[in-house]
């Protein structure tokens, strides 16, 4: 016998039909009581756009550049994310921060442009995971839909959080993820510590 | 003279508005209905309910490209879904839709017109109702079209037969009478038709489906072999009068069984209950409620039909033949001929 997967499964006869079956009355009244029974189970729909069905706090949705707590751009423009990602959804280009511009980016350089194509990214989290300046984080938003395929790429006007409408991303940025991102495995996390750099073990 | 012109005008505008009413909610009613039996919710936006749906859908098809195929016959094109519509619309004059109301001590019948052939009529209408699918199909000049008015002609036509036998059996037991007003009169006093004609209402319900075009006898609009059946080439709304047509049928095929086989406007304890709250014979609320009465039936028999649509698979051709001619005609023979011998034997038949 073949490999059974179910044991629900009937083996083909071709026997001749009895009476009842050649009479067909008994399998239609079967059958018509089947889908009148359905007339009274629960609905599977969810009207989408008015209710949504719960996601996990850990849903990889749209992403979010954060700002620090003074409202400066965490991105430094290292391009980490932009190697990690596999589906090489992410470009930027970086520039130095000039005088006075402290409380606008935390770092000395920092993301000129920082674009993702929406189209292309997989919503994998590996750029969140890459991140070593804690800036990038997947949040639980759906993207958008749009007309045209470059409204797909979303800049830096998208991407960045407001200060007034600030982004709570606290249940992906658990105390297990920062300890997670410390292990010497993960060598472009643990290179650095603050300001002190620690050799790989490796 | 006038006043009977003005009121018979009245009713036959009030009969043609409600059954393309009723039609055209068929259309939103089936797909609710189907929704329900699959756990679904259906068109639920246009409106509360989405009880607009159907003047979406007409406005719709009113508004999309009409196209008429070079190698059509275009008078001829044209001719098919009119004459379609134009049959499934004439069959509701000679139903009695309610009790007659008696105002000033004049009588007014809640139907078109009385003629004392009106099973004949109508057999004679739905006859010609086959030739708007036969013409509409045979003038798309597409062989899918053609095979499927010729599919639908032959189905039509057999099935005729076997419907035919099952309600000579029921004229037998209403007395010989082809007046629709005497048949659903007689059910007032008695029980209704059902009682003596169960096997005639079953064959008059299995060719009723077939009739009208709806599953698991819809072939000559089978999307999986035909494209589209008879209305393959067809837009716009002349489409939309070829499904709309449908509804009617169902409609009024509905209703005649409503009315043959379950008392029309009648029901259990009818004048009991006009006695208790008081309402004389032939005041117009007795006439409602009777409406009200035959409505529900008919309601029910649509509901029946969807529900029907939505559970069984379609016949293969050779079954739907099979089961027309070598099933359903020798059960309404045999039925006839009981129904004979029964009721010669009560003294309803005389030679």
């Amino acid at each position: 016998m073949a490999l059974q997967l179910t044991n629900r499964s009937k083996v083909v006869s071709n026997k001749e039909q009895s009476v009842s079956e050649k009479l067909y009355l008994p399998g239609i009244i079967k059958g018509m009581s089947i889908t009148l029974s359905h007339l009274f189970k629960r609905r599977a729909t969810v009207k989408y756009p008015d209710e949504q069905r719960p996601r996990a706090e850990v849903y990889r949705g749209q992403h979010v550049l954060k700002r620090d707590d003074n409202g400066a751009e965490r991105c430094t423009a290292c391009g980490l994310c932009a190697v990690a990602c596999p589906a090489e959804a992410i470009t930027m280009e970086s520039a130095e921060r000039k005088k006075g511009e402290e409380n606008l980016y935390r770092e000395e350089k920092y993301a000129k442009t920082y674009e993702i194509n929406m189209l292309r990214c997989i919503f994998c989290g590996l750029c969140e995971e890459a991140c070593p300046k804690e800036a990038i984080f997947l949040t639980d938003r759906i993207v958008d839909t749009e007309f045209e395929r470059d409204d797909f790429v979303y800049g830096k006007d998208k991407l960045v959080e407001k200060t007034d409408k600030r982004i709570d991303v606290s249940k992906r940025q658990t105390l297990e993820v920062a300890a997670f991102k410390k292990l010497p495995g993960l060598k472009h996390n643990t290179m650095w510590d603050g300001k002190k750099q620690i050799k790989d073990k490796h | 003279m006038i006043s009977l012109l003005i009121y018979k005008g009245i009713l036959c505008v009030a009969v043609f508005a409600f059954s393309l009413g009723v039609a055209a909610y068929s259309t939103w009613w089936e797909r609710k209905f189907a929704s329900f039996l699959q756990d679904r919710v259906g068109p639920d936006r246009a409106g509360p309910f989405g009880l607009l749906q159907p003047l979406a859908d007409g406005g719709k098809m009113f508004f999309k490209e009409e196209i008429i195929p070079n190698v059509s016959n275009r008078f001829l094109f044209i001719l098919g879904p009119s004459l379609f519509m134009l049959t499934s619309l004439m069959t509701g004059a000679v139903i009695p839709w309610g009790p007659d109301v008696i105002i000033g001590g004049k009588t007014y019948a809640f139907q078109v017109t009385d003629i004392n052939i009106g099973i004949l009529y109508l057999f004679g209408v739905v006859g010609i109702g086959v030739y708007g699918i036969m013409i509409g199909g045979w003038a798309s000049n597409n062989k899918y079209a053609l095979l499927g008015a010729i599919r639908a002609s032959s189905q039509m036509i057999s099935y005729e037969v076997a419907m035919g036998i099952s309600v000579i059996a029921l004229i037998i037991t209403a007395g010989g009478t082809l007046s629709l007003r005497e048949i659903l009169a007689q059910q007032d006093a008695g029980v209704c038709n059902f009682v003596y004609q169960p096997l005639g209402f079953l064959i008059f319900f299995v060719c009723a489906l077939a009739e009208t075009n709806r599953a698991p006898f819809d072939l000559p609009e089978c999307e999986s072999e035909l494209v589209g059946g008879y209305h393959t080439e067809y837009s716009s709304m002349k489409l939309g009068l070829f499904l709309f047509a449908e509804y009617t049928n169902m409609f009024i095929s509905s209703a005649i069984m409503a009315g043959f086989y379950f008392g029309g406007y009648n029901f259990p304890f009818a004048h009991e209950f006009y006695n208790a709250i008081g309402l004389q014979e032939g005041s117009w609320l007795i006439a409602l409620i009777g409406f009200g009465a035959y409505f529900t039936k008919i309601f029910i028999f649509i509901c029946v039909f969807m529900w029907i649509r939505w559970t069984l698979p379609r016949f293969r051709y050779d079954q739907l033949m099979n089961l027309g001619w070598k099933v359903l005609l020798p059960l309404s023979l045999l039925n006839l001929a009981l129904t004979v011998v029964v009721e010669y034997f009560r003294g309803n038949i005389h030679f």
